[in-house]
């Protein structure tokens, strides 16, 4: 175990600013792509183009 | 050799294949991820020279192998759609490259924060960056030039042209280190040598390593699904699937 407290796991030695910064943006950026993925596929499946440029519209 | 691999070449085949893939795969990269953080964070020790700070290293150095191994497949699929004119291959070139593009970014990220507290400055122009960077601008380029051209046979064809003669980028990025005097470090890990570092260390990396290879594998399947709806919106079972019964 490294960490004697919360407080000096997230100090990271003086370095939580470099450290939580690389994996807070990491962990925001593969989150973002699979919620973006998802709505994708669901607006996709309910039939609509994500562009919106499908010439036929349902009678 | 029971199984009959061109079958799923078919979209209409791999679509549902990849729909039942995508859970397990999922999983296997949460439970490496949650190894591997807890690893990196619990049991590898604190550096003796960088301090604490060393620890980006476990998602840096997989979002780095990702970005160029990412490369190498898309290139290897992109070649394949256009050897064997195989529409579903080229739709898996499409379907990896912004997961690249974003491994790319990542590593570069990563590498920046890790760079002002050790060597004093965000970026350098040296060999290794530079020739990362130029990989993120081909992604970039790959998906631009498949964004501008209509007919999608067409802006596969393109994107493999891109894809296959960037390609040459990756050997550079991986020797740079070794072929210029570079600001970043020589390979740590590399075939054919002892890693020169602590064994818990390693053992955290290469399970991010895995983590992220799993995750984008979930994220290719899942844009592949996407495409593959979109590309084959006027087949008949796109339109049963789309307007039919509800999912």
């Amino acid at each position: 175990m490294n960490w004697g407290s919360l407080d000096s796991f997230l100090a990271m030695g003086g370095y939580g600013f470099y450290v939580w910064g690389s994996y807070a943006l990491s962990a925001l950026v593969l989150i973002a792509e699979i919620t973006v993925l998802r709505r994708r596929h669901r607006t996709l499946r309910r039939g609509a183009s994500p562009s919106a440029q499908q010439p036929d519209s349902n009678p | 050799m029971a199984i009959n691999w061109f079958k799923y070449a078919s979209p209409q085949t791999f679509y549902p294949l990849a729909g039942r893939m995508i859970p397990l795969f999922a999983v296997l990269a949460a439970g490496l991820g949650v190894a591997g953080l807890y690893i990196g964070f619990f049991v590898a020790p604190t550096d003796f020279q960088q301090g604490e700070v060393y620890r980006i290293i476990f998602i840096h150095v997989a979002a780095a192998w990702m970005s160029m191994f990412i490369y190498l497949v898309m290139a290897g699929w992109a070649a394949l759609g256009l050897v064997l004119n195989t529409r579903l291959s080229s739709m898996m070139a499409s379907a990896l490259a912004p997961t690249g593009a974003l491994m790319t970014f990542i590593a570069l990220w990563t590498g920046s924060l890790w760079g002002k507290p050790t060597w004093g400055t965000w970026w350098a122009w040296d060999a290794r960056m530079t020739s990362e960077l130029i990989l993120l601008f081909l992604y970039i380029g790959f998906m631009a030039l498949q964004a501008s051209i209509d007919d999608a046979r067409r802006a596969d064809k393109a994107g493999a042209i891109i894809a296959l003669v960037g390609a040459v980028n990756v050997p550079i990025i991986y020797f740079s280190v070794k072929w210029w005097n570079t600001l970043h470090q020589g390979a740590s890990v590399s075939i054919g040598r002892a890693p020169s570092m602590a064994n818990t260390m390693l053992l955290g990396m290469l399970l991010m390593a895995l983590a992220f290879w799993m995750y984008t594998i979930v994220a290719a399947l899942m844009r592949v699904r996407s495409i593959i709806l979109e590309r084959e919106r006027n087949a008949q079972w796109v339109r049963e699937l789309t307007t039919g019964a509800p999912a």
